[in-house]
């Protein structure tokens, strides 16, 4: 039996000569260059290890063996990288006899795998084969797809080390690797790898010295996978839909307010491939979180931004989230269809099932309207005169003609404002309060948490955790409250619109199904009560007196903390809450 | 883990050979395997080209002062590990016992803990009767018992069969088959026919007389590696077929 590789090395023609070449694949000369690259690695590299080893060992390539030959690969991760980011390796495997999956931890040690022949990526990850790949990865990636993050085409050879009897006492294994990713490829150095057989411990030690002291070799500090990003230039865990524009305190407002709202249009714009390809629903998600921040930025903090732009991206932004709110409010639908199922007393899964394909069809159908407007010339007219009039203000700098506030005079006045909004709105709720002043509350939640996410550099990092932990939980109640209610209103209109289908000649629509959707909206109903009687005791946590001092501290660092304790506006009135985030 | 031993009375019948042949195509079929070659002469070491030493010696392993598992050697073969011989072997039947304290089981007990890691162990044992064969039959699931195709082998046969008939607990399924058959020899015709029309336990697939199972002992592997196209692979394979079969 053999032993998994006991010493690893990268094998680079010494310095002055060859080295990994990073290239685009795009050009038809490209393929030329690869292969002139690959010969020089393994015509000049490998013969000189193999005539290392040959000093003690009688060498012998070993036809056939196993792992030998072509290999296909792809890292596979989702978009924002939480396979990564929780220490995980997926490798999907391609092979003449099928495909698999194997998960393993960063350092390499398996931790399962499972056969996925005919199985796609870029599909969500309830599309993913049962196996015990998928038991141990479901929870972390769901909702989102698994993408090829690098791909890799390897030639693996194996060379047997024979002792004086002519028995195999370890084996050498070669891996030549071109890998590629978004259109640039890369070739690894070649990568090699003493296995010993079972009870040959001293002469796989003994081969692994000599080709240590090979020319150009080093002991193989990187796995493949992150070989090949570190060779294509990708940064693992690149991609987070987090707000982490670099602000400092005495940075121009202006010039703090262009950099977060360049931030934000990135992850706009990241997301508009996955939103057209719909890949998965959370790039919609993110799309649409990134929209409403920059709409709250431009409210909040679009005094220091010329009035023209403010007043003009305003009401785009605004387009572009009252656009995606359809196909969002069913995804939400869609993807606690199971646990709503689930949930049924007197109704059996079976009978919410048209429902369930009534939503499916509307959603098409929202989709379709949403990836033509996002292929509009509008669209695009947006993006790209937003990036130009945010780099001019950012360009600009502090060399305006009247005295603008810094990035801290900025935070300390809207977050204080914020703060003194809500402590006022929350402050006047009672059990009789209408439900609109709960939407509109959980608006202003909405714009402080944004305000207190943008200015983050600048705040008491132990203060804020706090606040913002506290100020989660109150909106976690609010969204409840206005989630359940808002979903039942949709119920409604929704079985409206199946039977309207159904009398135009669509699908008819079951009285039991129907019934199973009162059911569902009776349940909401209850969620709905069970959060607003939670609501004094969540608002009391964030904004009550024993919270002050935290906020006081925070809002001492970027400026002063004033009036933050004695909240004085009188509570806006009231208008509509927005659905589903 | 299923124990298979090949074993008969008498030497030179085409244990070894069965052993390594049957060990082989176990693990080229996925299964984890593991060969013991309990024989002090070290022939199956040999031919997987090992040299036939234990660290400590059979002493070091009953006493338990070493493990098997320290012991174990790769073979130049995918799944395929072997426990070599060595010579100090010959003194094993006193290391398991006085006359005043048997130990019958030991063998089975040392290879109890190579539970997890082996589907398939194969025992080779020395020809002889002794305390080392009786552990080995009280470890097996299965014994082959190689027949070469006399009328002294078969009376071997039911010796052995009645031997095993009388353990108490689990016995081992005994399977014989035939070994280094002649066709030309009227003799070995009639008894190999004779026999598996009156007696169950004894398999169809018989191994020949073939120069090329000999010449093992010159490429030093197992025939069904060196000329897995030939005759006595096929043989070798038919027989390890038909012993699955009736597992």
């Amino acid at each position: 039996m053999i032993t998994p590789g006991l010493r690893g090395y990268v094998l680079e023609p010494p310095v002055g000569d060859h080295k990994s070449s990073s290239k685009s694949t795009s050009k038809s000369s490209s393929k030329s260059t690869s292969k002139s690259t690959r010969k020089q690695s393994a015509t000049d590299l490998l013969p000189a290890a193999l005539a290392a080893l040959a000093q003690s060992f009688t060498v012998a390539a070993e036809r056939g063996a196993p792992g030998s030959g072509a290999r296909r690969r792809a890292w596979l991760d989702t978009f924002d990288w939480r396979l990564y980011r929780a220490g995980l390796v997926l490798e999907l495997e391609q092979a003449s006899r099928g495909a698999r999956l194997l998960l393993s931890q960063a350092d390499g040690t398996p931790r399962a795998e499972q056969p996925v022949t005919g199985w796609p990526p870029r599909r969500p990850a309830q599309d993913l084969p049962a196996g015990p790949v998928r038991d141990q990865i479901m929870a972390l990636i769901s909702p989102r797809a698994l993408l090829p993050v690098v791909s890799a085409v390897s030639t693996v050879s194996v060379t047997r080390l024979l002792n004086a009897d002519g028995k195999t006492v370890a084996r050498l294994t070669a891996e030549r690797a071109t890998v590629t990713a978004a259109g640039t490829a890369a070739e690894l150095p070649l990568r090699l790898s003493v296995a010993e057989v079972r009870g040959y411990l001293v002469q796989a030690r003994k081969a692994a010295a000599l080709l240590a002291a090979v020319p150009g070799a080093s002991p193989d500090g990187q796995s493949v996978f992150i070989a090949a990003l570190t060779a294509l230039g990708r940064h693992p865990a690149s991609y987070t839909n987090n707000v982490d524009a670099k602000i400092t305190a005495e940075l121009p407002g202006s010039v703090a307010v262009a950099r977060l709202l360049l931030r934000l249009l990135d992850t706009l714009e990241l997301n508009v491939d996955g939103v057209l390809h719909d890949i998965d629903t959370e790039f919609l998600h993110d799309f649409r979180v990134a929209v409403r921040r920059t709409r709250s930025a431009i409210k909040l903090l679009g005094e220091v931004l010329p009035a023209a732009d403010a007043n003009r991206y305003a009401g785009e932004f605004k387009w572009l989230g009252d656009l995606t709110t359809p196909t969002r409010d069913l995804d939400v639908h869609l993807l606690g269809f199971a646990a709503t199922s689930g949930h049924l007393l007197a109704a059996t899964p079976a009978d919410l099932e048209p429902f369930r394909a009534f939503l499916v069809r509307r959603r098409a159908r929202e989709f379709r309207r949403l990836a033509t407007a996002l292929r509009s010339p509008r669209f695009a007219a947006i993006t790209d005169d937003w990036r130009k009039a945010l780099l001019a203000v950012r360009d600009a700098g502090a060399s305006k003609k009247r005295r603008q506030p810094t990035a801290a005079e900025l935070a300390a006045r809207t977050t204080a404002r914020a703060f003194r909004r809500i402590a006022a709105q929350g402050g006047a709720i009672t059990p009789d309060s209408p439900p609109e002043s709960l939407h509109d509350l959980r608006k202003r939640c909405k714009e402080l948490r944004y305000l207190l996410e943008f200015f983050a550099p600048l705040h008491d990092p132990v203060a804020y955790r706090k606040v913002v932990g506290d100020l989660k939980q109150l909106q976690d109640c609010l969204g409840d409250f206005q989630d359940s209610q808002v979903q039942r209103e949709e119920i409604g209109a929704l079985a409206d619109a199946m039977l309207a289908e159904a009398l135009s000649g669509g699908p008819g629509v079951a009285a039991a199904t129907l019934l199973a959707m009162g059911e569902v909206a009776a349940r909401l109903t209850v969620s709905q009560a069970e959060a607003r009687a939670d609501f004094a005791r969540r608002f009391a946590r964030f904004a009550g007196p024993a919270a002050r001092p935290r906020i006081s501290t925070l809002l001492a660092k970027p400026g002063p903390p004033a009036k933050a304790e004695q909240p004085a506006e009188p509570a806006p009135p009231a208008e509509p809450g927005p659905k589903n985030s | 883990m299923k124990i298979y031993a090949t074993y008969n009375i008498k030497g030179g019948v085409g244990k070894t050979t069965a052993a390594v042949n049957l060990a082989y195509l176990s693990a080229a079929d996925g299964q984890r395997t593991l060969l013991w070659d309990l024989d002090p002469q070290g022939a199956a070491s040999f031919l997987f080209r090992i040299k036939p030493r234990v660290k400590g010696g059979g002493k070091a392993l009953i006493r338990g002062t070493k493990t098997l598992e320290g012991a174990i050697k790769g073979t130049d073969f995918d799944n395929l590990d072997l426990l070599p011989a060595d010579f100090t072997y010959r003194n094993m039947d006193l290391l398991l016992g006085t006359s005043e304290r048997k130990q019958t089981r030991k063998i089975g007990q040392l290879l109890r803990p190579l539970a997890a890691e082996y589907d398939n162990v194969f025992l080779d044992c020395p020809p002889s009767i002794s305390l080392v064969s009786e552990n080995v039959m009280h470890a097996a699931d299965v014994l082959l018992v190689p027949l070469i195709p006399t009328t002294l082998s078969v009376r071997t046969l039911d010796q052995l069969t009645d031997f095993v008939a009388g353990f108490d607990g689990d016995r081992p399924e005994v399977r014989a088959f035939f070994s280094m058959v002649d066709r030309r020899k009227k003799l070995h015709q009639e008894i190999t026919k004779d026999l598996l029309a009156e007696r169950s336990g004894v398999t169809a697939a018989a191994i020949p007389a073939l120069s090329l199972i000999e010449r093992m002992s010159v490429e030093r592997a197992p025939v069904n590696a060196f000329a897995p196209r030939s005759q006595a692979a096929r043989a070798f394979r038919a027989l390890w077929s038909e012993v699955l079969s009736t597992q």
